[in-house]
Order: structure tokens, then sequence, then C-alpha cells
């Protein structure tokens, strides 16, 4: 790709980028988000026209007027959402849209699984052609839309943060995938903002940052410090600087308490867990074990179905979201757009979304303007929340700068707990920064944390303690300073610490 | 809308305001050339007539005259547009709220009943107690047909649009009832109620003008200021944009849904009220009307907003004020009026197509306006 340029009304999102992939090599492309990256690959990928600059596959400049002529020119993308039909099976999924047809009529089931065999076993990995999506793990899913390219031959594969929802074993065994792809002379784009999982598996590294080209590296010749700063534009602290904690008074106390999933169904068996005052405890574990159920069984938004919970002495099970509320617990959920904001509602009333009805942003039944005006500049500028006004909708901000918004508003004024939940999903690294400073501050000013992340760095970060949560229990504590990754990573993924061992169970 | 201007710039303020503005306005051009079309052909083909291209002109010109050309017609365009923009205001805090109440025609109905029940008993007292009685009357009786699908959406999750849909039956036949039994009076020669004496509200403007009009025309601030100025309107609003992040914040679902239906069809009610203590006087085993329908094209014309509502219900208004001055003037039959309604309300659903076809830009941040509350209510699962 050579000076490609893509403007927008207001942005200029790609400004003269050029960009080259060799046979064989895995080429990184890491920038923040709203960086360009993603401009990028759809204007390689067909789904948009760059103003200037052109592609040039094996020296021959292409024009691509849509998808179809992408795919025609070998050029596949995974999307950071998979795009898999849940209820149909694995070889259905794979040759959807390039149909091995034995007549005109008549697809040839029997030769599309031969061929999704062959070229599982080829790379190296092993696949049921005849497994419903649904019953596959995350990992195999990744696995499914990768085969799904190389069905279609593709020589260019472009990968847009494809480890964002896979455990570190996971990951471990896609990059070997990868790896594998390259010595078949298979060249791959790999989208990411993960900086040490570039530098295991990339040949070559190109920053984007605003829309330009601001370095290219080779991972031997950097580390995770200078692409972050290539990154962001300034010097960023990678791993927050926890200090010591002054434990205190048990401000959360969590006693056998049961909840079920929206299908009723029990997706928390049990769990007991205490929060000091001053203390961190981490939850990881993979997406789905249950962590977005016990976490709202605990804001009061789900209904607790067994066992007690407490604030410090207070027995809180089943009150309303509003009582948790005003006991000064802050609520970062993990669907932000779900719970955390009214996307269509300006800034300031997201800002006053839980006090809107209280002094001083009311009087009585009557709401204050000003009051709320006044006070959303005041979060803004604290925060640091880029936005043109804050009289604008919410969903007009970056995901980022979303996020910012509910951090303001959660942690203002006197807090007894923080309830984090995915509290950086998504995100850069500059906001990641902002939000870990920030729950660090308030950890030393003696607030109760309870953080939740599928994000094992994040849990291995921030937490004084850790607690692994697998299948709707916790099975293990461990502290936070002395726990090894990558026993995290297999009790995440197996329950337990060791194979064989069948006593992780420590709740 | 809700916010101190100055954080906009003029340009802001213009593309904005163009942008909530540009489908109704678009809706009502297009229901209008496609209305002339339909005048110019029906002349031709059904009445045998020879082709006139300038009667579309003829009619509307007549249209527009029949309800603004004189004091008395516009004063009658006032008079019209007064239930369809009380009910149209009940409307449009249904879909802020995200519900979709098709009962404003059982509401209104009800509000009829309630106004000419209290307004008969009390049509020897003076009017300083019998019209707010008689008013008031209405408004509870239409603010229980709201209230009633209210709460069976809070208990059980029955989708509003269904049981307002069955409380319209109910209300036409308890009006049925009520005027050939209880109510009737008594040696008349059709079922009838008796008038309402002194509870029938004072004309003040013209030959018809009655004080409703000016009760309507207040409600839009008060509307506006429920929505955007009290905490109970933000509620509202915010359940209605994410129910789930409101029940984060502390809202009760439930209790707001009744809340809202059952202002809903008090305004609706009203609306009723207004037309049987202002205009008829008394019901009849006949009365019947449209207003309830009407207003559900009056409050999505008018985006849900209490300004815009006030405009779609001055401009429907308009129309049946004209409609017959039309006829008589230009042969048109005044069903025309209804035709181009029924346009506007197809063009304004397929406001996506309208969008496309026009290349307009999707309304950045819009709030509920009606159209999101119609397409979602029902994939969505009920939110208590």
């Amino acid at each position: 790709m050579r000076g490609i340029t893509k403007r927008y009304p207001g942005v200029v999102a790609n400004d003269h980028i050029d960009l080259d992939l060799q046979a064989g090599e895995i080429h990184a492309l890491l920038g923040e988000n709203g960086a360009g990256k993603t401009t990028l690959m759809n204007i390689l990928y067909g789904l948009a026209v760059p103003d200037e600059g052109q592609i040039l596959i094996d020296g021959r400049p292409v024009r691509f007027a849509g998808p179809s002529d992408a795919i025609a020119a070998g050029i596949e993308m995974v999307h950071q959402h998979f795009m898999l039909i849940p209820v149909m099976s694995v070889a259905e999924n794979v040759i959807l849209g390039a149909e091995t047809m034995a007549n005109p009529i008549f697809i040839d089931r029997r030769e599309a699984r031969r061929r999704i065999r062959d070229l599982a076993g080829k790379f190296g990995f092993e696949l049921d052609p005849d497994a419903k999506i649904e019953s596959l793990s995350v990992g195999q899913q990744q696995r499914v839309e990768i085969l799904k390219m190389l069905y279609r031959d593709a020589q260019i594969l472009v990968l847009d943060e494809p480890t964002a929802v896979l455990t570190p074993n996971e990951t471990e065994e896609i990059f070997e995938l990868l790896r594998n792809l390259t010595k078949d002379g298979r060249s791959i784009i790999f989208i990411s903002h993960k900086l040490h999982e570039v530098l295991e598996i990339a040949n070559r590294i190109t920053v984007i940052r605003r829309g330009k080209v601001v370095g290219q590296r080779r991972p031997a010749e950097t580390n995770d410090k200078e692409l972050a700063e290539l990154m962001v534009g300034r010097a960023v602290q990678l791993t927050a600087d926890r200090g010591q904690s002054h434990l205190a008074e048990v401000r959360l106390k969590v006693d056998n308490v049961h909840v079920r999933d929206d299908r009723g169904a029990e997706a928390v068996h049990g769990i007991s867990l205490e929060i000091r005052s001053g203390e961190i405890l981490g939850i990881a574990g993979v997406a789905g074990n249950g962590q977005d159920e016990l976490v709202e069984a605990l804001i009061g938004l789900r209904k607790v179905t067994g066992g007690h919970v407490f604030l410090g002495t207070r027995d809180v099970t089943g009150v309303s979201p509003r009582t948790i509320n005003e006991s000064n617990v802050g609520y970062v959920p993990a669907d932000r757009h779900r719970f955390g904001l009214i996307l269509a509602f300006p800034l300031t009333d997201n800002l006053v979304l839980t006090s809107y009805y209280k002094e001083p942003f009311a009087h009585g039944l009557l709401r204050d303007e000003r009051a709320i005006l006044d006070a959303a500049r005041k979060r803004i500028r604290e925060y640091d929340i880029r936005t043109p006004s804050p009289l604008v909708p919410a969903q007009t901000l970056s995901g980022g700068n979303q996020q910012k918004l509910i951090v303001a508003r959660e942690f203002e004024g006197e807090t007894f707990l923080l309830v984090l939940d995915q509290p950086t999903r998504g995100l850069d690294v500059g906001s990641i920064e902002f939000i870990h400073k920030r729950i660090i501050e308030k950890r030393n000013s003696g607030v109760a944390v309870l953080l939740v992340s599928a994000e094992l760095d994040e849990v291995m970060e921030l937490s004084d303690r850790i607690a692994v949560m697998y299948r709707g229990s916790l099975v293990a504590f461990l502290d936070g300073r002395t726990a090894d990754k990558n026993q995290v990573g297999l009790l995440m993924a197996t329950g337990r610490s060791s194979v064989g061992d069948e006593s992780g169970a420590a709740s | 809308m809700s916010q101190p201007k100055k954080a906009w710039s003029p340009a802001s303020i213009a593309s904005r305001v163009w942008s909530l503005i540009a489908v109704p306005i678009l809706s009502i051009l297009m229901a209008i050339v496609v209305g002339a079309i339909v005048i110019v052909l029906s002349s031709t083909l059904l009445l045998k007539q020879p082709m006139d291209l300038t009667l579309p002109i003829t009619a509307y010109a007549a249209l527009a005259q029949g309800g603004l050309g004189s004091y008395d017609a516009f004063v009658s365009t006032f008079v019209l547009a007064t239930p369809l923009l009380l009910a149209g205001l009940g409307v449009a805090i249904g879909f802020k709220a995200g519900l979709f109440n098709i009962g404003a025609q059982g509401q209104f109905l009800m509000g009829a009943v309630g106004s000419v029940a209290v307004g008969v008993q009390m049509a020897h007292l003076p009017a300083v107690i019998a019209i707010p009685a008689a008013l008031l009357g209405g408004m509870i009786l239409g603010a229980a047909w709201g209230f009633v699908p209210g709460l069976l959406k809070a208990i059980s999750g029955a989708h509003e649009v269904v049981t307002t849909i069955m409380m319209n039956y109910i209300a036409l036949a308890a009006l049925t009832w009520s005027v050939t039994g209880p109510l009737r009076q008594v040696g008349a020669a059709q079922p009838s109620t008796a008038t309402v004496g002194a509870a029938a509200l004072p004309i003040v403007l013209d030959r018809s003008g009655h004080i409703g009009i000016f009760i309507a025309l207040a409600a839009v601030p008060i509307a506006w200021f429920l929505l955007y100025r009290t905490t109970r309107g933000f509620e509202i609003r915010a359940v209605g944009a994410n129910p789930d992040a409101a029940r984060y914040a502390g809202v009760k679902p439930r209790r707001l849904i009744v809340l809202s239906m059952s202002i809903a069809g008090m305004l609706a009610g009203l609306a009723g009220a207004c037309t049987v203590l202002g205009v008829t006087h008394e019901v009849n085993a006949s009365f019947s009307t449209t207003v309830g329908f009407d207003s559900i094209t009056v409050a999505l014309l008018g985006r849900s907003n209490p300004l815009g509502v006030l405009f779609a219900a001055l401009l429907f208004g308009e129309m049946r004020a004209g409609a017959g001055p039309m006829q008589i003037h230009a042969g048109v039959p005044v069903e025309l009026v209804d035709f181009i309604q029924a346009l506007i309300l197809l063009f304004l659903i397929a406001n996506v197509v309208l969008r496309r076809l026009l290349r307009l830009r999707g309304i950045a941040g819009a709030e509920q306006t009606g159209f999101e509350t119609i397409t979602r209510s029902y994939g969505r699962e009920t939110t208590v």
C-alpha cells in the first residue's frame, strides 16, 4: 500500500500511509483506537476507497470496488467480533459464501469436509467439521475463522485483534498456527494494541498515530516501552505502580451467594469472598464464567437466589441498585452501552445518571440545569474527557472517552467500594494507564475494590489478591504479588492448578 | 431543546434543527405531491371530467383558505386542533417512555363519557364548579384507561399495543352502553345524553372558539417542562432510551410505565372532555371520531417533541377545517384529507427509505421520537 490517504469530514483518517507486506511475513499494525488502523484495513479489504494512493499486489496496482474484489485478489479478513453462525456446523460456516458444489443445485458436503480436515491437518490442528459452532470454545471458533480464510485460499490474512477474547494458552496456540501459515508463504497483517503479543509474533511492527506512520520496528530492536511511546506520543507508564496496601476493616462480604443467568440456569454456585478497605481483589477468569452475573447481583441488578451480601456489617442482599448506590458503591459495568450510559443523552445527563434526583442537581422534583452543567464541566476537565461540549450525546464520544465518562461518575466523591467489571475492555494504552492510575489512587485512599477482568495482565498488575473464577465458582485465591501467570492461566482454562489436580477449589 | 443555547454555534443549531425536522417536512411535501396526482387522476378517471392540471392548486388553495383564510376559519382550525394536540402530547409522552400507546382512541372516548357524566349531573350548578368538575371527570376516566394497560404491563409484561387495542373496544362498548343506558336522556327520540348545561366551556373567540383551546396550548409548555425540567421527566426519558441503564440509575421501570400510561390517558381523556364540553355538549350513540388514532400520527409527525406536536396538531386541524370548503369550491371530496394524513404517516414510517433517497444523514443522538419505539417495541423483551 503506497501513499494511502483517506479523509473524512473534519479528520484525515489515513495520511499518506505506506505499508508493505512480504510473503511469509507477519506484519503487526499497532495503534491506539481511532489511529486509523481500521480505516486502512477497510481500504485494503475494499470497504472504503482511498482519496489518494494505491494498492499494489505482486507489483501490480489493483483497484477494489468492494470486498469481493479483495477476496478475488486473495485477501481475507477476520473481524474482531466473530462472524459465525452458532447453530450451524463448522463445515457449513466455513463454506458459506464459497460453497463447493457437487452440481449446480447441491452442495458437495463430503468434499467440503474432506478439504476442511486436510487444511486443519496441514496446519497442525484438530477440528471436527460436523461440530456445531456453539459447542466450540472461543479459541476453537477463532480457528474456524482462520480456516474460513484458508478455505478461500487467502494469501493475505488480516486479523483484527484476534486474541482479544482468548486465554493465554489459546493465544499461544493461535500464534503457533499463524507461524505455520507463514511457513507456507502466506502473509499476515496482525492488528493489536497488546504490546507483548506484537513483540512475540510479528516480524515487523508498524506503528500508526493520528493517521500517520510514526515508526517501523523489528521486535529484536525495540521493546514495549518504546512502542507504547510511539503509539501514544509520550512516555507511558505500562505497569501501574501499585505500592503497598494498608488493609483495614472488611467492606464487602459475600457469603455463599448463588445467582442465575438470564435463561434461569445457575451461573454462580455459592461464592464467598471478602474485600477489605484499601485492598484490590482481582477476579480472573475467561469471560462468561459467571463474573457478570456475580457483579450484577452485588449491584442489585440481578436477584441473589441464595446466600448473603454485606456492605460493612449491613446486609444488603436483594436491595435495589439505588440503595447500593447510596451506600457509595461505584460500579463500572462490563457492557458500558447497556448499564453504563444512555447513549442518546448528553454528557451532562450521563454524569448525573445516579444522582439526578439529589441536591444539588435537583430541588424536589425540579432539575437544576445550571448545577448539572457546572458539575459536568468540572468532571470533564478533571477526567480529561475529550468532547466538543458537555451537551453532545454520549454516543459521539470514542470508547475510551465513554469509559472515562463512567469512571468520572462512579469514582466521584466519597467511595466505600468500587465494583469494576472489565474496566478497560477495548481501550487503548493511554486510557488504560489513566484508569489504572485512578483505581490505585482510590485503593490507596482506603476504598475496597473488586476488579473483574478477562485480561490476565490487568488482574496480575493491579490486584493485591487474585481469585480465579471458573464455571461459576472461585477455584483459587492467590497472593497478587507472588502469583504465577502461567498458573493463573491454567486455573482460568481448566479450574485446576495442574493437570490431574482435582482439589483446586478453595471457595 | 433542553439545553442553554450558548454552547452551540448558530450553524450547529441550524443543522441540528434541520436534522430533526427534515423528515417530517419532507413527508408532508411528498404527501402533498402524491395527493395532487390523486386529485387529477380521480377527477379524470372516476368523475369522467376533462383532465384539469390546475385542479390540485384550486383544491389546495381552498384547503388553505378554509383553515386560514378568515378569522372564522382560523378559529375553527384551533378548535379542531385542540383534541389532536392534547391526545398527541399524551401519545408523545408514551413514546418518550418507550411505550406505544395505541389506546388514545379509547382514552379519548372515556374522557368524553367521564365529562358528560359529570357535566350532566352539574348542568345546573355554577360554571366555576361544573366546568372543572366535568373536565376532571374526563381526565380521571381517561387516566384510568391508560392506567390499566400500564398496570398490566408492569405486572405481567403484557404488551401495551395489544392491551390498549382491547381497551379501545371496551371503551367504545362502554360509551354505547352508557348513552343507551344509565346516561340516556329520558324522552329523547335518539339515544343521547342530556346536555352539559353550565359545564359547557365558554366560547371566547368568534363563534366556536371555546377555552379548551387555551387549555391545550398551555399543555404544550407543561408537557415540555415535565419531560425536560423535572426529575420524573428525566426518568421517563431514561427508561425509554435505555431501560437497563435507567434501572441501574435507580429508576423503577414498573412504576414509570404505569405513570406514563396514566398521564397519556389523562391527556387523551382531557381531549375527549374538551370535545364534549366545548363542541358537542352531549354525547349520542353515534359519537365517533378518529382523534385518538390521528393523534398517533400527530405525535410521530411532531417527533414526540411538545413543540413539534403543536405544529403537527395545527396542521391536521387546519386540514380538517379546510376540508369542507375544499369540497365546496374545488369539488374534491373531504376524504382527500384522510388520504393525505395517511400518506404523511406512511412517509414518516418509511423514513429510513426517505433518508436514503434524499441522502440525509441520521440524527446523531436523537432521543426517543416515536419511530424507535414502534420499530423496537415488538422485538424487545419486556423491561420489567
